[in-house]
């Protein structure tokens, strides 16, 4: 058992410090960022920037296949680049999807032509993804969704056309292309009907609106179809299998969406050094003490618990369902720390403005943002439910939607 | 980067798994939670012939020299079995302290009988229902002459020699010190008492001028770095335990029948076991890191082993209550063996220090940490 990395490793953590220290701001030195959302240009603007200067370094799309422009690095470098750029100010989030859920699935089951064309502008930031899964009738309930997916004429390669609705997708208003799960038989059991695809969102028909979030920001949408048509060189898997397809989707999520952002323990230990309480300095209270102690160990567990499954993976294992782990313990952790941190600020814990609120602000943005991660990629609950059943396998819920045609199952609706 | 055990250490682990299912089933444990008898002297002799003792000794002190990862392993099992010896108190604590701080002489004059098992060690700290502090301690040494009361003191009553932790002279404000004394030796009296968990000693030990030895020349600051050593191996107990409790758990509610069909269909249940599962990995996870800290004496072994006893506490604690719990009336019989586990995990998050002073202590070191 050693952390000491090998010559390789030794060589790669100094290309990528040197990287991050020439191309970016050292959280130590930076103003913090509170979460102004995607919308505004300038934020986007930058992540591409960034993702462009990372592919260009060769730090983009480390695990993935270099002849797609890929590193075809081991995951441990992944590990050791995440590592050193914990310690600085980059931007998040526009990229994850695409990277993280879409590009993977696509290499699972797209043609070769098919990767060669879409992976590369992906990791060079120049064409974001988005991920057209959940509905209104269901985002836990997944398979029980009803965009309509009909065969454009009776030819066996005919191409398809989509009416229906999808909601709360990410990064909908700024996507070039998404993955999309639809309904192609309304006859056969739920999860026997579906059909994966991947299409342009310039595709005529389709018509995104913005859904103002909790937190003021508007990153997720709704997005409408209207006999949109996708080719069928575009549909991912077979007619039918999309559950499948979705299911390696799904996978690749519970590993990118990860850890929770700031605040974490460091940010709320900075927080009570710099804070003054009636009796003294709140790092004496031992009561804040002991909630410190709480999520170091979890911010901690959940480290090491990466540094073990990222051995296992170097090793050839694939990442299995203990990474739900990940979520469910981040989020909460993210929320307590939010709420806790606002405590401290007493009263004034409720002003956002970040010319007042400490550390600009960051922990009522927390407090704002983290009811969302606790539902996105897979709420508390159904992670719950995915740890006990495929980790310890327990035996699933009683269900009753596994028989009969979909078109039948109840929906309290109608 | 590589943080797994390897491959001898998961053969070691296996091994050590099959031996204590065969010698050290809950009929076993139950011998000496139901009589008088203090541990399993069998037990004992056996990890001795096996070099289990002396895993993380060195050979020219007569341990096996296998080292401390190999311990953290064995501790691991001994956890999941609830192996009633003095196993924690001669080892963890005892060798540990004079790998530490022993001196030549002590090192070679005391280690080789702990290896063997034919010497059983303890570490005499606690004075009462208070926590123990350098302030707080009372029991003294002058002129090579121990005095005062300890109490608990882990195999306390069964021990041959024990390290006290004793005031350098009587003075007010007197520095604590460590000090090996016989127990079996003139100005010792001592006496068991009834404990949680009987499956492992606690005795109360009357010191009137027993001659002591010191042991290293520092006091606090030496016995803090011993229980951060200690606190790693325990916290592999606890895991190891918090482990069963869980599969007893999953066992008993998947057999279980309720309206119809196994409890462990029901989502109260299930994700009360995801929260078991999701505590352990958690636990687990710091306790590889306190063993490489452990195994390498780094520097970060003080915030390393507070964040494995804390979590590796809260992981157990939860452990072998929701067990108890999850098998209903039954378990809360003195048949079924929940409570064998229920009253281990109170034991180990007391043993060395509350959790309460542990979550301090972890923030006290990172304290230390940022300020360097
Ligand atoms: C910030 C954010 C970003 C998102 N981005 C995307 C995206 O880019 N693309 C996309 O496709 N989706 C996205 N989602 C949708 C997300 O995946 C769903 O919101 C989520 O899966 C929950 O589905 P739901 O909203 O329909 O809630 P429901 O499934 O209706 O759940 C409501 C409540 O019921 C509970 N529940 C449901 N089923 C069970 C059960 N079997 N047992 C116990 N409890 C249950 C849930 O845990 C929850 O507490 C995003 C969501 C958020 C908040």
């Amino acid at each position: 058992m050693d952390f000491a990395d090998t010559q390789d490793e030794t060589a790669f953590r100094e290309k990528a410090r040197s990287f991050l220290a020439e191309n970016a701001e050292n959280k130590a030195n930076a103003k913090r960022t509170n979460g102004t959302g995607w919308n505004k240009d300038e934020a986007l603007a930058a992540a591409q920037l960034w993702q462009a200067k990372k592919f260009d370094a060769g730090f983009a799309g480390l695990t993935m296949p270099t002849e797609y422009g890929g590193q075809g690095l081991s995951p441990i470098m992944q590990v050791i680049y995440h590592q050193e750029e914990a310690d600085y100010v980059t931007p998040r989030g526009v990229y994850e999807i695409g990277l993280g859920m879409c590009i993977p699935t696509m290499f699972a089951y797209a043609t070769e032509a098919q990767k060669q064309r879409f992976a590369k502008p992906a990791l060079r930031g120049e064409e974001i993804w988005c991920q057209l899964f959940s509905e209104p009738a269901g985002g836990s309930d997944l398979a029980g969704l009803r965009t309509r997916a009909e065969r454009d004429g009776n030819a066996d390669d005919a191409n398809w056309v989509i009416n229906g609705q999808k909601i709360w997708t990410s990064g909908a208003q700024f996507s070039d292309y998404a993955i999309l799960v639809a309904r192609s038989d309304f006859d056969v059991p739920k999860h026997k009907g579906l059909t994966f695809f991947f299409l342009s969102m310039k595709s005529p028909g389709i018509e995104i609106r913005p859904i103002k979030q909790v937190s003021g920001a508007a990153n997720f949408n709704e997005v409408y179809f209207t006999d949109v048509r996708i080719p069928d060189s575009q549909r991912l898997g077979a007619v039918g299998e999309g559950w499948k397809v979705s299911l390696t989707t799904l996978m690749n999520e519970r590993f990118a969406v990860g850890i929770a952002p700031a605040p974490d323990f460091e940010e709320v230990f900075d927080l009570v050094r710099d804070t003054e309480l009636e009796d003294g300095p709140a790092l004496d209270n031992a009561l804040v003490r002991d909630r410190l102690a709480d999520w170091y160990v979890r911010q901690q567990g959940l480290r090491n618990a990466h540094f073990r499954t990222m051995t296992a993976l170097s090793k050839g294992g694939t990442p299995g369902p203990e990474s739900s782990i990940n979520k469910v313990v981040s989020a909460v952790k993210y929320q307590d720390i939010s709420f806790f941190g606002t405590d401290m600020q007493e009263m004034a814990g409720i002003i956002t403005d970040p010319e007042i609120a400490a550390m600009d602000g960051l922990f009522q943005t927390g407090v704002l943002s983290s009811p969302g991660y606790r539902i996105a990629g897979g709420t508390d609950e159904i992670l719950r439910n995915i740890i006990a059943e495929r980790v310890l396998g327990l035996p699933q819920d009683v269900r009753l939607d596994k028989e009969g045609a979909f078109r039948d199952l109840p929906t309290g609706r109608d | 980067m590589n943080f797994e055990f390897n491959d001898d250490q998961r053969m070691l682990r296996d091994q050590a798994r099959r031996f204590l299912l065969d010698k050290s089933p809950p009929a076993v444990v139950r011998e000496t939670l139901e009589t008088d008898q203090a541990y399993d002297k069998d037990l004992w002799r056996q990890f001795g012939e096996m070099g289990w003792l002396g895993a993380a000794i060195p050979e020219v002190y007569g341990g096996s020299g296998l080292g401390h990862l190999e311990l953290c392993v064995i501790a691991e099992e001994l956890g999941r079995a609830l192996a009633p010896t003095p196993f924690a108190s001669s080892i963890y604590l005892g060798a540990e302290a004079l790998m530490t701080a022993g001196s030549e002489e002590q090192k070679q004059s005391y280690l080789p009988d702990i290896a063997t098992g034919a010497a059983i060690w303890c570490l005499a700290l606690s004075e009462g229902p208070r926590p123990a502090t350098e302030k707080n301690i009372t029991t003294s040494v002058s002129d090579g002459k121990l005095s005062g009361e300890k109490l608990p003191v882990a195999d306390g009553d069964i021990a041959d020699r024990a390290i006290v932790v004793a005031k350098d002279g009587a003075a007010d404000g007197a520095l604590a010190g460590l000090y090996i004394v016989d127990l079996n030796g003139a100005g010792v009296e001592r006496t068991t008492v009834d404990s949680v968990d009987p499956t492992r000693s606690q005795a109360r030990l009357v010191f009137r001028d027993a001659p002591a030895e010191k042991l290293g020349d520092e006091g606090w600051p030496l016995l803090e770095r011993i229980q951060d050593r200690a606190a790693v191996l325990m916290a592999f107990e606890q895991v190891g335990g918090a482990e069963v409790a869980m599969e007893m758990a999953k066992e008993y509610a998947m057999g279980r029948y309720a309206f119809g069909r196994p409890i462990a269909g029901y989502q109260a249940i299930k994700h009360r076991l995801a929260d078991m599962y999701i505590q352990t990995e958690l636990a687990r996870s710091n306790c590889y890191y306190g063993a490489w800290a452990l195994s390498t004496d780094a520097a970060e072994l003080a915030v390393a082993a507070a964040t494995a006893r804390v979590s590796a506490t809260e992981a157990y604690h939860f452990a072998s209550k929701e067990n108890i719990q999850i098998h209903g009336g039954m378990g809360f019989t003195w048949e079924f063996n929940c409570h064998l586990y229920y009253r281990r995990s109170r034991n180990l998050a007391l043993a060395l220090g509350s959790q309460r002073r542990w979550k301090d202590r972890l923030i006290r070191a990172l304290e230390r940490r940022n300020a360097a």
